[in-house]
């Protein structure tokens, strides 16, 4: 080893291992998942830490064990390896086990709290935002969401990962210790807050059948035989409309409109319900997606929906 | 579609392919990839309406873990071609979408046999390992990926070699009973993806939050974005005060599924 000289990570060593980082998942296997991908991601610091063949082959045995995370997550683990790596070139009084136990110690508690963080709070409202400008042909919709989230993205990964080059080894009192936890739970009420209004918004199940038809009162509704000919007729009528008639003479009241009185997207909330009923009891979520299609399909036919 | 189209989608469903395995980039979630496959077709409005559509079913899809959820990116990808080819315009986005789910269920399929295919790879990179041979590792890493690209590059490409007379046959030959049936089941499934991620995030204490978003979500006025605003700050309120006032026994309850009363109920049912 070489005891005279310090060799350390520059900035651009460390810019290119997170620019690799994001190939991570390229190789993922069911025996080992993101193997491969820690080791492509370290190989700058492998071959500039060592020279020598058999301390190469070592580390490169040994970022090629076991390890799953969320995807920004695995930076932070990153920097502290590439930490734990030089000081371990440049003394080697750090074991290929004290750096197996960071890894594996800190890919858990990251993965649950990228998670929720990541899939399921910031991915889901950047993606309904991005969906609702672009079911309706807008080309911001998909630009929107690929450019917030790549701009997230790059400076999570690079902010977490030079952090924890730079905590070295001590990150994980950090992790132990309330903040990460406190994000977590931050990041799943959040998360849970915007599901519920997900729910409300998109979940759509409308019920046709009417309940009721009532003949309205003179004078509440648009009497359209009255109306002047041309464009005076269809102003009159739209200003008639604006201010509060109907334009039918009866009104027509569905199960929705009852329903919506009630609790709007009641419906949508149970069968929500229903679904995480069923996932529990590990009924597939295939079956129940085609499941739904079937009833969908012959609630329309007799009427219901 | 042209030979041009046929080969730029072809690429296209290549990259969707090899970000949907590395799951960072996002390039494979409906809204980029049925977006992508518009532009190359020269139906680009048509292709984004479509991502947006299929991305409110497939929204709440992510993988956990070893967990896989079912494959969006074969179903953008597949999805868009039959749209594009069907030739009905925006009509033919709600039997796009259904004929999206089985796609879907075939892509976990494939991403499952390419996952176990790279077991293989892991192997032979222990072996180049040995050897300190860093090259052959970065190889055998792209190669994986290069599986993975393929796993929906292949089947775009064959979609494509039905001849169109055939796609569009089959889509007209849809009654209206189906198709109706199958945009509203469209809307419905979007509740199977919550779940999944409700299911993954749920505690006692996050309840309230989630019914306090599903009760303001009904305030049409409040766009996503102000409802994003309050519900951080919410959050940010919640863990400001707890350690505060009369209990101040500090941060105790942990996260995860472990105390959740309404799981434990429908658990129980």
């Amino acid at each position: 080893m070489n005891n005279d000289k310090k060799i350390s990570l520059s900035k651009a060593d460390r810019f290119k291992m997170f620019m690799r980082s994001y190939f991570l998942l390229s190789s993922f296997n069911y025996e080992r998942m993101q193997n491969g991908g820690v080791a492509y991601t370290l190989i700058p610091a492998i071959k500039k830490l060592y020279s020598k063949k058999e301390d190469r082959a070592a580390a490169l045995k040994r970022h090629l064990e076991f390890f799953n995370t969320h995807p920004f997550m695995a930076n932070p683990i990153f920097g502290v390896t590439m930490a734990l790596e030089e000081e371990r070139a440049n003394s080697a009084d750090v074991d290929d086990a004290a750096i197996s136990g960071v890894k594996i110690g800190m890919m858990g508690p990251l993965a649950g709290a990228g998670d929720p963080l990541f899939w399921f709070t910031l991915r889901p409202i950047l993606l309904s935002l991005g969906a609702s400008l672009a079911v309706s042909g807008n080309i911001l919709g998909p630009l929107l969401f690929f450019i917030l989230w790549n701009i997230m993205a790059a400076a999570v990964k690079w902010y977490t990962q030079e952090f924890g080059y730079r905590a070295g080894v001590s990150i994980t009192d950090d992790l132990s210790g309330g903040l990460l936890q406190k994000v977590t739970r931050g990041a799943s009420m959040m998360g849970m807050f915007v599901i519920g209004a997900l729910i409300q918004r998109w979940v759509s199940i409308t019920f046709t059948p009417v309940v009721s038809q009532v003949k309205q009162q003179k004078g509440t509704y648009i009497e359209w035989d009255k109306l002047p000919e041309g464009a005076k007729g269809l102003k009159e009528a739209f200003s008639q409309y604006a201010a509060g008639r109907s334009i039918d003479a009866t009104k027509v009241t569905t199960l929705q409109d009852n329903l919506n009185q009630l609790v709007p997207g009641l419906a949508a909330l149970g069968l929500t319900f229903l679904c995480m009923y069923l996932l529990k009891k590990k009924v597939s979520p295939i079956i129940i997606i085609l499941g739904i299609f079937v009833l969908a399909i012959l609630f329309h036919v007799i009427g219901l929906l | 579609m042209s030979t041009l189209q046929i080969i730029l989608v072809v690429i296209v469903a290549f990259i969707v392919g090899c970000s949907s395995v590395n799951d960072q980039i996002e390039t494979y979630q409906p809204i980029v990839a049925c977006s992508l496959i518009g532009l190359v077709t020269g139906h680009l409005e048509l292709g984004v309406m479509l991502g947006g559509s299929l991305q409110l079913i497939t929204m709440g899809w992510a993988n956990v873990g070893a967990a896989m959820a079912p494959d969006a990116a074969l179903a953008g990808v597949a999805s868009a071609i039959i749209l594009i080819e069907g030739n009905q315009g925006s009509q033919g986005i709600g039997p796009a979408i259904a004929l999206a789910v089985p796609l879907a269920v075939a892509g976990l399929g494939l991403t499952m046999l390419v996952r176990t295919a790279t077991v293989f790879i892991a192997h032979i990179m222990d072996s180049r390992a040995e050897e300190a041979d860093m090259n052959g590792i970065q190889i055998w890493h792209f190669i994986g990926m290069a599986l993975q690209g393929l796993r929906v590059a292949i089947p775009a490409l064959l979609l494509m070699l039905i001849p169109v007379n055939v796609v569009r046959q089959g889509l007209e030959a849809m009654p209206e009973w189906l198709t109706a049936g199958m945009t509203i089941g469209g809307g419905m499934v979007v509740a199977v993806g919550y779940a999944m991620v409700i299911n993954m995030m749920s505690s006692r204490e996050v309840w309230p939050f989630f019914f306090l978003g599903f009760a303001l979500a009904a305030i049409e006025q409040l766009t996503l974005i102000s409802l994003g605003i309050i519900g951080v700050c919410l959050a940010v309120l919640f863990l400001a005060l707890e350690g505060k006032g009369g209990n101040s026994n500090g941060s105790s309850t942990g996260g995860g599924g472990s105390d959740d009363p309404l799981g434990e109920i429908l658990e129980e049912l």
